[in-house]
């Protein structure tokens, strides 16, 4: 028996397993809640006598005070999130590629105001952008959070799309030009065929950044039924005696999709993604 | 000037350098970036101003200084800054250690270690949250399993429900930045182990002369940029503990959002102003990291 061996498999255990409780209990613990009544899910127990889907039921049939508007506010979720993926996408690949294929004039001065408004920390561009929204007359509008939410993900989003567009060889876009393709061709038919893949990755960023955003939703959004499903969340917070069980089986519900996604373009989230950050 | 004697011809057809400056290219250049810079000036550049405007006054500023919870939240967030971040580095960089091993268990906890960055923060906050209550969240129910007595009020103590929203921002963003060090980690290569290996080198001794040096750089820049991220972090504080108890626990990012909430926009702007000498000495150094 190799005894060096033993001790180094032990050390690894002995950080994985504290790093895989660490990582897991807050996700059991909303999962537990969701499958235990609320007697049972508040006794302590690390798994229920009578696991049961009671709170499911009663979350998709709205039957609690917090839940009357749960389809509602999660379709409301949504299409806020498509619209913001959507939007961004076009926001972003449109200047990525002015600011690195073309060249575009002012490009470098755009790409630093992208940049710059990427470090504003978000909580701090909250009360102008209120005020602003205010202004506008777009409170309790829901395309005020759209419009909020393409404002904080398209920098970010710009950013990456350059980083790929930049790796891009020039030689593609000169054939295009001698071939006498217009920009708008060489956009639509060499330019986005090409990022695909990092053009998925940013449409997903944006996606999840809006469906996770509570902060902008519950500042810009009052109405009940206007609200996205994370601040329907926050609601549940205002009761001394919150029906937590209801709570949780919502935040799972809610935090399912998202998740989903996210493993799916897994492959693309964490290349094009993190391939930015690295560069420095 | 020959045309002097030849008044009023026409100038309307497009003369040579006019024609090469609108080029299409030039012009579609521009046109691709209208969409961003519109966003950009009617969200960003107008409030930004606006906001300043609103906080021009400098009675706000004299007002924000006499208010205790001011202090309170600059304290809070210089540790903030300085205790979650650096903590959260440290783990990251013995995480990211374990993860690049090749054993099937630990790529299996990769998998699952990215989920609090995949789902969303509220539910994990506020589960974090009932966990710490006082009568019947799992906490307290294990201690009284284990030793009969009652558990303490976890959140009404303010040095706890700070380092419980510091625990809660680390549990949400290590997944993020042990995925950068990780790709930091991958970068480095494989002979330069190999060759301290045959030089005898503990790990400690790898560590701090192979995978250290070439890190270094990443690791700065990604601290850097996660104080960034965490002046920001609204979530981790407000969700579990509200600023409270008595508002001790509030940050800048909270507290600005707090006098908005009070109608007192003067004040949430000169919050944000106040917290600046932290923010653009950040972006300077990150922004020409980055705009290379």
């Amino acid at each position: 028996m190799n005894w060096h061996k033993v001790g180094t498999e032990t050390k690894l255990l002995l950080i994985g397993i504290p790093v895989f409780l660490w990582t897991m209990l807050p996700i059991y613990h909303i999962f537990l809640f969701s499958i235990s009544s609320k007697e049972e899910a508040f006794a302590g127990k690390i798994w229920p006598d009578n696991p049961t889907l009671r709170n499911f039921e009663v979350v998709f049939s709205q039957q609690h005070y917090f839940l009357n508007h749960f389809w509602q506010q999660l379709w409301n979720s949504l299409w806020i999130a498509m619209a913001v993926g959507a939007i961004t996408l076009l926001v972003a690949t449109t200047a990525a590629f002015a600011i690195s294929r073309i060249k575009a004039r002012g490009g470098r001065l755009v790409m630093n105001f992208a940049l710059l408004t990427y470090f504003i920390p978000a909580a701090f561009l909250a009360v102008p952008m209120y005020k602003a929204m205010s202004t506008y007359g777009l409170l309790n509008n829901q395309w005020s959070l759209v419009l909020a939410m393409v404002t904080i993900a398209s920098p970010y989003a710009i950013w990456v799309l350059k980083q790929a567009s930049d790796k891009l060889p020039y030689e593609l876009d000169e054939a295009a030009r001698i071939d006498g393709a217009s920009p708008v061709q060489l956009f639509r038919l060499v330019y986005l065929p090409l990022m695909l893949p990092s053009i998925v990755a940013v449409g997903t960023y944006a996606l999840l950044l809006a469906w996770n955003e509570y902060l902008y939703a519950f500042l810009l959004l009052s109405n009940e039924k206007d609200v996205p499903l994370s601040v329907a969340l926050g609601h549940f917070l205002s009761a001394d005696d919150s029906p937590w069980e209801l709570l949780m089986t919502t935040g799972l519900i809610y935090a399912l999709p998202p998740a989903a996604i996210y493993y799916a373009f897994k492959r693309y989230m964490v290349s094009g993604l993190t391939a930015g950050a690295v560069k420095s | 000037m020959a045309t002097i004697a030849l008044p009023r011809i026409d100038p309307a057809s497009p003369v040579g350098p006019d024609k090469k400056a609108l080029s299409p290219w030039l012009v579609w250049g521009i046109l691709f970036m209208v969409p961003y810079v519109l966003v950009f000036v009617v969200f960003v550049v107008y409030p930004v101003l606006y906001g300043l405007w609103l906080a021009r006054d400098p009675q706000s500023y004299v007002k924000l200084f006499e208010d205790p919870v001011f202090f309170r939240s600059m304290l809070n967030t210089a540790l903030f800054l300085m205790i979650a971040v650096n903590l959260k580095f440290v783990l990251a960089m013995v995480v990211s250690g374990l993860l690049v091993q090749p054993r099937w268990w630990i790529k299996i906890l990769a998998v699952l270690f990215i989920l609090p960055w995949a789902v969303p923060s509220i539910p994990t906050i506020l589960s974090f949250r009932f966990m710490f209550n006082p009568e019947w969240g799992i906490v307290n129910t294990l201690i009284f399993k284990l030793t009969g007595a009652d558990g303490p009020n976890w959140l009404n103590n303010h040095y706890i429900a700070l380092g419980g929203s510091m625990l809660v921002h680390i549990w949400k963003s290590l997944p993020f930045w042990t995925l950068i060090l990780i790709a930091g980690r991958l970068a480095i290569p494989a002979e330069q182990y190999e060759a301290a290996s045959v030089d005898g080198a503990s790990s400690w001794h790898k560590f701090k002369f192979v995978t250290w040096p070439s890190m270094q750089t990443l690791y700065v820049t990604s601290t850097l940029l996660s104080m960034i991220f965490t002046l920001g972090d609204f979530n981790s504080v407000y969700l579990l503990t509200g600023g409270g108890p008595a508002d001790l626990t509030h940050v800048m990012a909270t507290l600005g959002i707090r006098y908005l909430r009070l109608d007192q926009v003067d004040m949430a702007m000169a919050t944000i102003v106040c917290a600046m000498p932290i923010v653009l000495p950040l972006v300077y150094f990150m922004m020409k990291r980055l705009s290379k």
